[in-house]
Parts: structure tokens; sequence; C-alpha cells
């Protein structure tokens, strides 16, 4: 366990080490999120345009 | 010399194909790349004989700088190349590549902030490396917001792309900003002419890193591509085919 809580202190450097893996890993993941998010409205989007024939 | 490539290259569903039949490929060996190098860089680097534990934060910061920079080169080329023959798949490259690169940048300045306070004692320095990625970060924005602004879609690919291309000159100004003025900021360790400065077993990881995150964006524009492009063919046949109606 001492080698674990020591890996998470970082040197001391824990609270600016783990905020900056957070940040920037969280906007990876979200950048997956939004692309995928933005391609099924985009499909949803044109289904109802070929089905309807209205242009929204 | 044939051009019917470079032809196919404007041609929206050659385009849309080939984007989702790539992203797989791109997508999967980006996932394990960063996921190696997070344990190359967490657990087997050793700590830096300055920083300590703290240096660690460069594998999160560089690949966020590296992708707010190369993001912006990649919306500039496309939207110069849309610009000059008129081709549109290449404006909805641009347009794709805005949003990732802006949130890129905004992780780059939160994590160069959050290195700043342990190792300069400060959050925030109007410093040339600084205040030239906060301009960046306003770019982006400014694209988006300008997009946004134009109901016409070509006006908003064309005044768009104008203002990408322009705007491109701050990439440099922010690669070489540590080296033409006094700045709080490192000096490049990696990209720089000769050997790199970080010793072999913190350097793997971060090039890991580095290939990892451009390949998880080209998976990523790839996605926002195909979006892109179905909101721009309002009434083409082969749509119909990819959507399943």
């Amino acid at each position: 366990m001492d080698r674990v809580r020591e890996f998470l202190d970082m040197g001391g450097y824990a609270a600016f080490v783990w905020p900056a893996y957070a940040v920037t890993l969280a906007v990876a993941l979200l950048n997956v999120a939004w692309a995928r998010r933005a391609l099924a409205r985009s499909v949803a989007a044109a289904r109802r345009r070929l089905a309807g024939g209205g242009d929204s | 010399m044939s051009w019917t490539w470079f032809h196919r290259l404007g041609s929206p569903p050659y385009i849309y194909g080939l984007a989702r039949r790539l992203t797989p490929w791109l997508a999967w060996p980006a996932g394990a790349l960063i996921v190696a190098a997070l344990y190359g860089g967490l657990v087997l680097a050793p700590p830096d004989y300055q920083q300590g534990d703290g240096f660690r934060i460069i594998y999160m910061h560089a690949p966020s700088a590296w992708m707010s920079l190369m993001v912006y080169t990649t919306m500039a080329v496309a939207a110069a190349v849309g610009l000059i023959w008129r081709i549109k798949v290449a404006h909805a490259v641009a347009a794709s590549c805005a949003p990732i690169g802006a949130s890129f940048t905004l992780a780059a300045l939160v994590t160069g902030s959050l290195w700043g306070e342990p190792m300069w004692g400060t959050w925030w320095e109007w410093d040339p490396r600084l205040t030239s990625e906060l301009i960046l970060l306003f770019l982006y924005l400014g694209y988006m917001g300008l997009r946004g602004a134009i109901e016409d879609a070509q006006r908003a690919d064309r005044t768009s792309a104008v203002l990408a291309v322009v705007g491109v000159v701050n990439v440099p100004i922010i690669h070489y900003s540590v080296t033409w003025w006094n700045s709080l900021h490192q000096a490049p360790s990696v990209m720089r002419v000769g050997k790199p400065t970080l010793s072999t077993a913190m350097l793997v990881p971060l090039l890991m890193m580095l290939l990892g995150f451009t390949l998880y964006f080209a998976a990523v524009l790839l996605v926002r591509l195909r979006a892109e492009i179905l909101n721009r063919e309002r009434s083409a046949s082969w749509v119909r085919e990819v959507v399943g109606t």
C-alpha cells in the first residue's frame, strides 16, 4: 500500500500532476464523444431530410 | 501524370467511405499508444533531477500543445486548399478541425498553468509563449464564431478560411517564441536542432504520446468530417445509401 500511496503522492506534486492528467484525458475523451454525437445528429438529420423531403 | 487521385480526394462520397474505413485503423493504435505511454510516463520514467515527479506533467502538456499547433496548421492548409481550388471537402476538413484544436489549446494552457505554479511560482505570466498560445485559442474561437455567424454555407466557408489562413502566422511565432524572446518557458527539448535533451527513458513515452495523439486527432477528425460532409450534401443520392433509409 505504501508504494501506491507514494505513487499517488507524485513526490509532493500530486495537486498539479493529477489535475493536468485529468484535464487532458477528459478533453481527449470529450472530443471522441462530441465527434460521435455530431455524426449521429448529421445521420439523423439526413434521414429526416430524405424521408420527408424537408430541409431540417 | 494522372490527376484522378486528386479529383477523387474532392469527391464527397469517396472521402466519406474512406473516412469510415480508415477510422478504426487510426483509433485503435492511437488508444494503445496513449495507454502504453501513460504507463511509461507515470511509472517507468525516472523522476527529473530538478523537478522531481512534477516533470510528468510534460506527458500531458506537450501533446496538448503539439495538438494545438498541428491541428491549426491542418486547418489552415485545408482552408487554403478550399480557397484556391474551391473544394468543398477541404472546407469541411477545416471546419472539423476547429473544435478539436480549440479544446486542446485550452488543455495546453491549463496544464501549462498547473506546471508553472510549482516550477515558476506563478499560474500565469504575460510571457511571449503563453500570450501567443492564448491568441491561438482566440483564433480558434474567432474562426468558430465567424462560421456560426454567417448563414450562407459557402460564404461561411470562404470568410472563415481567410481568417484561418491569416492566423497561421501565429504558429511559428508560438514555436519560436522561446528562442526569439527571453521567455519564462523552457526551450524545446524534443523538437529542436540536434539531439533531444531528455533521457531515453523520459523521451520514449513522450514520443509515443505525441504519435498516439496525432493518430487520435486523425481518427476524431475523420468522424467529424463525415458529419460535416453529410450536412453539406443536401440532395445527393449517395447519402441515401450511407445513412440507410
